[in-house]
């Protein structure tokens, strides 16, 4: 049996060959019966004429020979113009069917496209799987920063990886020809790029032993900055450039193609070197880590090892280290995780909506098979076998989805490209992978798969009904055959399962909606709107001394209050909204204590950030303009620290230190407040506790304007101001916290998702129901006869409305009740992206079926319509 | 020109293979050595003869093979294979009972 295909198919590729050798034989055969006849006492002449004559047609016999040998090339080339004639008569059928496959299948493709870019290929890198992004844990972050010194014992003590290295952030002022701009950078241990797998384009990368403290100054610049600040010099390396007033020497330069999404927008990359004041400290966490798998080693091997040595620094350090674990997880995680559920969601309703459009195309295919029931039946009665029949079927199916999967590979590209546009920019840089999210193989692949599967769909369909329903019954034009209930219950049946689907997905959108608004809507504990801010970088160099910051935030203070509009000013060392991060470890004078590490978000404000937040003020008083380095400290905190460290007693008054009490730590709870939002608005809202900047100064901060009125229109002043203060200032991120709120990540995805399953739900929701109005207009036109009759034998207009309602009704409810199981529990498997709803919230449910119910009935009540006004003489009287 | 009697269905693949034990002969050959076996009386057709002849060479039973002829000109010569033999062992044996099985019934009917 494989030896006969083979030999088949080994003739289809040798095609010619078989021709000329059949030829040849053939000819030598009428040679040789040409000499008989000759040799019989035949003329030349005739003989030829003779032997030509008994051979027959050469080229019918050719054809014979091959349809042996051969697959059936002929008659499939048959079926294909038969079915292009098909769709050319009934267009409307064609065009309509191609652009809901070009649609369904364009969607799929477009978000099929962003989910092979983002979770197929994230990472640039040399064998990227073997990456794993190494830090520290705790037991309120799954992953924490890593510390200084905890990474160097971790790269001494380990085994697992063949290298283990460490980055962090470091902004840098750039002096340019007028004033210092702020431009990120990053500080990275010495095998950072070899651990990635990178070479430098010139130069050099940073050699062994080069982090370390006292090591000369050097830096790595990535391609852009190379080309944008330095002219894309060729002798670049070994050239001294001033960053934040130091100077440093260019050793090398990244590949254009480099690229590390957490420090993406970074653009000069120098080794560790020097502890900063924080590294000083155990417990300063300021650090990842990045570390390569050794071969055989696998990850929960390598998690295992540093949790242990995490807990034997535990034990070694308990001060700064009890309770910090380790977290190893893919590096690509880190990257795509927060993505994932976006996108395998949008996945999902991608797939859902080419069902729903698939279901319906095969609907409509269903509802012609069943007018050309006729032609099947005229050539089934010609002598097409029911194999030769299903042919043409299959040939009209794979022909549209093959028409569909072309449009919808064109719309796919350009649904791309425009959904890629709409990323916006600051989301882009922690996803650079998305930015050239395209049309590649992997696309067409899964392209072409999808098509197939709807060819499978769409040839099945109408050959099934060809299976069940006689041939011959065709061939009478009037008859109410069992064909017609058949094609009902099939048919019907789609429509439900269109049904079903779309109500899965306008309840996912509408639950993605709620969650929407009610993200927009959380309570952010502070006035949100006419509030304008800009990050404020200090050089270094010039502002050594405390003393000499907390003159500037005076000032800074003073110069931006004189502005025209502003109401007040506020600083802080990060704006709410942002993130739980920059922790302290408390612990209260009073209160038992184990060691443990009792994380709150600490923030270094000037007296009059929270009232220009207009911070709600619980108990006691804010900070005041005298909370300074020559009055003892204090502290004001949030409810949430309140209740959860005092809950039950009042907490002004009490005492609040380090986990040591070490005596510069201690100060006194002067006030309460209501809980500002400082992390993303999904985030549980953490203890927090507000400290004078005037006590704890640092070169990075934020500045917070309360306006009057537009708070747009002042941030080019702000700036001025800034600047004419001191012209070293780095300001940089001008905006507004309304602006800073929508485009957080957290708002971003959740917009997102909201309008493309908006999006795919309306869709559905369209195709569902025009599906169900082909259904009963279908049965009413099928049924006119019988109306007829009903209404000659007294039925009432209302009663034959109330029959063809019925119907849909049946239909729709069966679909919503299906519909509704799934959802809620599709919405159970997506609600990591729900926010503040349940999968089963009952004004969404029931909003759906409101919606779907009513357009269901639009749809059916045009047929219903038709149904009654059939005139009963004439119903009879037709056919 | 009298009408002469047609193959009986089913049988042009054995007469081949039959044709072809003799030794390996080329497709005119196969037609003219039938033609002269059976005295004149079938005639194969080259309508049935080459497709069959490819029929036979896809299920293996037949090997071509180009040779030359004894007039010197190139043809391709048909050997049956042993797959070929076994084949015609099975087609004879149930042509032998259908012949005889008709046999009976024909005589059957002249005794009846």
């Amino acid at each position: 049996m494989i030896g006969r295909f083979l030999r088949k198919l080994s003739l289809l590729f040798g095609r010619a060959r078989f021709e000329s050798e059949l030829d040849e034989e053939m000819a030598f055969h009428r040679a040789e019966a040409e000499e008989a006849f000759a040799a019989d006492g035949m003329t030349r002449e005739a003989a030829r004429y003779a032997a030509t004559r008994q051979f027959g047609n050469a080229a019918r016999l050719r054809d014979e020979s091959h349809a042996v040998v051969g697959f059936r090339v002929e008659t499939v080339v048959q079926d294909l113009r038969f079915a292009f004639r098909q769709f050319r008569r009934s267009p409307g059928f064609a065009i309509t069917a191609i652009v809901i496959l070009a649609l369904g299948i364009g969607v799929s493709v477009a978000i099929f496209g962003f989910v092979d870019a983002a979770l197929l290929e994230p990472l640039p890198y040399a064998a990227p799987n073997r990456l794993m992004s190494v830090d520290e844990a705790s037991a309120m972050f799954p992953r924490s920063n890593l510390s200084r010194d905890d990474f160097d014992d971790w790269r001494r003590m380990n085994h697992s990886f063949t290298s283990l290295d460490a980055y962090g952030g470091m902004g840098f002022l750039l002096r340019t020809a007028s004033r210092s701009e702020p431009v990120p950078g990053a500080r990275v241990s010495d095998g950072f790029f070899s651990t990635l797998g990178v070479h430098m384009m010139l130069g050099r990368g940073f050699l062994p032993g080069e982090d370390q403290p006292g090591k000369s100054k050097i830096v790595i610049l990535t391609y852009g900055t190379w080309l944008k600040r330095f002219g894309g010099r060729r002798d670049i390396v070994g050239q001294p450039v001033t960053l934040s007033g130091a100077d440093y020497t260019v050793v090398g330069v990244l590949p254009r193609e480099f690229e590390f999404a957490p420090r993406r927008d970074s653009e000069f990359w120098v080794p560790l070197l020097e502890k900063n004041g924080c590294e000083q400290r155990r417990s300063c966490h300021n650090l990842y880590g990045v570390g390569r798998l050794r071969n055989g080693v696998t990850m929960d091997a390598a998690r295992a090892e540093m949790k242990a040595i995490a807990a034997l620094l535990a034990k070694q350090y308990p001060g700064s280290n009890q309770g910090q674990g380790a977290s190893v997880i893919p590096l690509a995680e880190i990257i795509v995780g927060p993505v994932r559920p976006i996108l395998l969601t949008l996945l999902c309703g991608a797939g859902l909506l080419l069902l729903i459009a698939c279901v319906n195309v095969a609907s409509l295919i269903l509802v012609r098979s069943e007018s050309r029931r006729r032609e099947i039946a005229v050539r089934g009665a010609l002598g097409a076998t029911r194999a030769r029949l299903a042919r043409q079927f299959v040939t009209e199916g794979l022909l549209l989805a093959l028409l569909g999967c072309a449009g919808g590979v064109l719309t796919g590209d350009w649904l791309m490209q425009m959904l890629a546009r709409l990323i916006p920019k600051n989301m882009l840089i922690h996803l650079p992978f998305l930015s050239d999210v395209g049309l590649n193989t992997h696309v067409l692949i899964f392209a072409g798969v999808v098509a197939l599967l709807a060819a499978l769909l769409l040839a099945a369909t109408p050959t099934l009904r060809l299976t069940f329903a006689g041939i011959r019954d065709g061939l009478g034009e009037g008859d109410r055959g069992a064909a017609g209930t058949l094609w009902r219950r099939l048919g019907a049946n789609l429509v439900v399962i269109e049904l079903a689907v779309a109500v899965v997905l306008l309840v996912g959108a509408g639950l993605l909606g709620k969650s929407f608004y009610r993200l927009l809507h959380v309570d952010d504990g502070f006035d949100t709107t006419h509030l304008a801010t800009v990050q404020v970088m200090l050089p270094d160099s010039s502002y050594t001394k405390d003393g000499q910051k907390v003159a500037l935030y005076r000032e800074i203070n003073r110069r931006l209050s004189e502005i025209p509009g502003v109401q007040s000013v506020g600083i802080t060392t990060d704006l709410p909204v942002q993130c739980n991060c920059d922790t302290d470890w408390i612990r209260i004078v009073g209160k038992p204590f184990h060691g443990e590490h009792n994380e709150v978000n600490e923030r270094d404000v000037s007296p009059s950030y929270l009232s220009t937040l207009k911070a709600g003020l619980v108990r006691g008083r804010l900070l005041s303009d005298s909370d300074d380095a020559n009055h003892p400290r204090v502290t004001v905190i949030n409810e949430a620290l309140a209740q959860k460290y005092f809950s039950g007693e009042d907490p002004i008054g009490k005492m609040i230190g380090d986990g040591g009490f070490t005596p510069n730590s201690m100060r006194q709870v002067v006030g309460v407040i209501r809980n500002v939002r400082e992390g993303a608005l999904d985030d549980q809202v953490w203890p927090a506790e507000y400290f004078s900047i005037y006590h704890d100064s640092d070169t990075y901060f934020a500045v917070a304007v309360r306006a009057a009125r537009d708070e747009k229109a002042i941030l080019p002043g702000i700036v001025t101001t800034l600047h004419s203060i001191d012209a070293n200032l780095g300001v940089y991120g001008e905006s507004t916290m309304t602006e800073q709120i929508e485009s957080s990540q957290t708002s971003l995805i959740h917009r997102f998702s909201t309008w493309l399953v908006g999006g795919f739900a309306a869709m559905a929701l369209i195709l569902g129901v025009v599906g169900l109005y082909g259904v009963i207009a279908y049965s009413v036109s099928r049924r006119t006869r019988e109306i007829g009759v009903r209404m000659a034998l007294g039925a009432q207009r209302s009663a034959v409305y109330g029959m063809v309602l019925r119907q849909a009704g049946r239909l729709t409810g069966v679909g919503l009740g299906i519909g509704l199981v799934s959802a809620v529990g599709a919405s159970l498997l997506m609600r990591k992206l729900l926010f503040g709803v349940a999968a089963w919230d009952a004004p969404t449910l029931a909003g759906v079926a409101l919606v779907l119910g009513a357009a269901s009935m639009v749809a059916s009540f045009l047929p219903a319509q038709k149904a009654a006004s059939i005139s009963p003489t004439e119903a009879l009287r037709a056919e | 020109m009298a009408k002469k009697p047609d193959l009986l269905p089913g049988t042009l693949d054995m007469l081949i293979l039959k044709t072809l034990t003799r030794g390996a002969l080329h497709g005119y050959g196969i037609a003219l050595s039938i033609k002269r076996l059976s005295d004149d009386v079938l005639t194969v057709e080259e309508g049935s003869l080459y497709p069959a002849l490819q029929r036979l060479l896809l299920q293996g039973w037949v090997k071509g093979e180009w040779k030359m002829t004894d007039t010197g000109r190139r043809a391709r010569f048909y050997t049956l294979t042993a797959a070929g033999r076994k084949q015609l062992g099975i087609e004879l044996s149930q042509f032998e009972q259908m012949i005889t099985a008709i046999g009976r019934v024909l005589r059957d009917a002249q005794e009846a």
